[in-house]
């Protein structure tokens, strides 16, 4: 749910990044922190176990300039991937103005994706939002791994509702702008559009 | 979700916004509190007043909705419907997080200069003020049914953010 704010002319906005455990959510969030501008961001926070897992999420608030005289914000989150902390990720999706699901380009990580994508869907539906309408990016990580699955196939397997895709490399940057930038449109699009 | 207006956004006008500074600023004289904060359950911060320079306010409304959240989750677990206070008790400093209506979370840093029993007492009327407060902003937002800046927005003043 944005939140605008006429007071202090800001419109505040939920992206989450959402995928299998391993797949590059933090990563992601952590080349956003080096690469902004430290005065378009402020401090990455994680929530994270001893072997730097997430436990409960990582958050980075980002600015992105004035539209209209309203300063834009927008609060990343990630999710813990992993299976057994869905307690969590459910709680995290609250209020999610907009969603980059983050795929594993390993053949070996397909199922994961699988099930982690039917656990978002299943997610949203929860939390009371339609999951065919809400604001969503696809991002396929680690397009530098050996054992890829192509673009088609990833395609095939989760990209039903044809949202832009992303072909990323979250460890050294590539994709991980394009896809933030995929995403805030989309978000700022349906925030005009008046919702889902 | 209960959110005034429609369900994707939360708009505060400046009428309500000094309304919540107005209780947050009595709140904390009448605390003798250090900081307080009022923060969305999505983690967005919406007032806040005293001693803020000090403080990572966009990170402490994002764990303190993350706190709130994950305790309402543990509640549920247990039959509760929600915990709707928290106290943390520090060496130095301590924080008393408190529902208001189930939708806006109020943080209270205060030091020995203050106690939990006068900050509980002062929290529950303030929190009956914005409770109050949150109900207009909901008639506000019935009455108005367009959101200003949002519907005037072009898909060149989106894209005029990357360039």
């Amino acid at each position: 749910m944005s939140f605008i704010n006429y007071s202090s002319r800001e419109i505040n906005c939920k992206i989450v990044y959402y995928g299998p455990g391993l797949c590059g959510k933090t990563t992601n969030l952590q080349y956003i922190f080096r690469r902004m501008n430290p005065g378009d961001r402020g401090k990455m926070i994680s929530l994270a176990t001893e072997t730097e897992r997430t436990l409960f999420f990582d958050f980075l608030p980002v600015s992105m300039g004035e539209i209209r005289g309203f300063k834009t914000r927008f609060h990343l989150y990630t999710v813990p991937g992993q299976v057994f902390y869905d307690a969590s990720r459910r709680l995290i999706l609250r209020g999610v103005d907009g969603v980059v699901f983050c795929a594993d380009s390993q053949i070996t990580r397909m199922d994961s994706n699988l099930e982690s994508f039917d656990n978002l869907r299943i997610n949203l539906r929860e939390q009371g939002y339609d999951p065919d309408r809400i604001p969503l990016v696809l991002q396929y990580n680690k397009r530098d791994v050996n054992s890829l699955a192509s673009v088609s196939e990833l395609h095939a397997l989760l990209n039903y509702r044809n949202v832009p895709e992303f072909e990323a490399v979250a460890s050294t940057g590539v994709g991980v702008f394009e896809t933030l930038k995929g995403i805030i449109k989309l978000v700022l699009i349906d925030l005009k559009k008046g919702g889902r | 979700m209960v959110s005034p207006m429609n369900q994707n956004r939360f708009i505060l006008h400046e009428k309500e916004y000094n309304e919540f500074q107005s209780v947050l600023k009595k709140l904390l004289i009448d605390s003798y509190a250090k900081v307080v904060f009022l923060v969305d359950k999505n983690g967005s911060l919406l007032s806040s007043a005293g001693e803020t320079g000090d403080f990572d306010t966009t990170s402490l409304a994002s764990l303190a909705a993350g706190n709130i959240a994950a305790t309402g989750g543990l509640a549920s677990l247990i039959g509760e419907k929600e915990f709707s206070i928290l106290f943390h008790e520090g060496q130095r400093d301590n924080m008393h997080i408190s529902l208001v209506d189930n939708r806006l979370i109020l943080v209270v840093v205060f030091d020995g200069r203050s106690s939990i029993g006068l900050v509980r007492l002062r929290v529950r009327r303030a929190g009956e003020e914005l409770g109050r407060i949150l109900k207009a902003v909901d008639e506000t937002a019935e009455r108005e049914e367009e959101g200003g800046v949002i519907e005037e927005l072009t898909e060149a003043d989106i894209e005029s953010l990357f360039k």
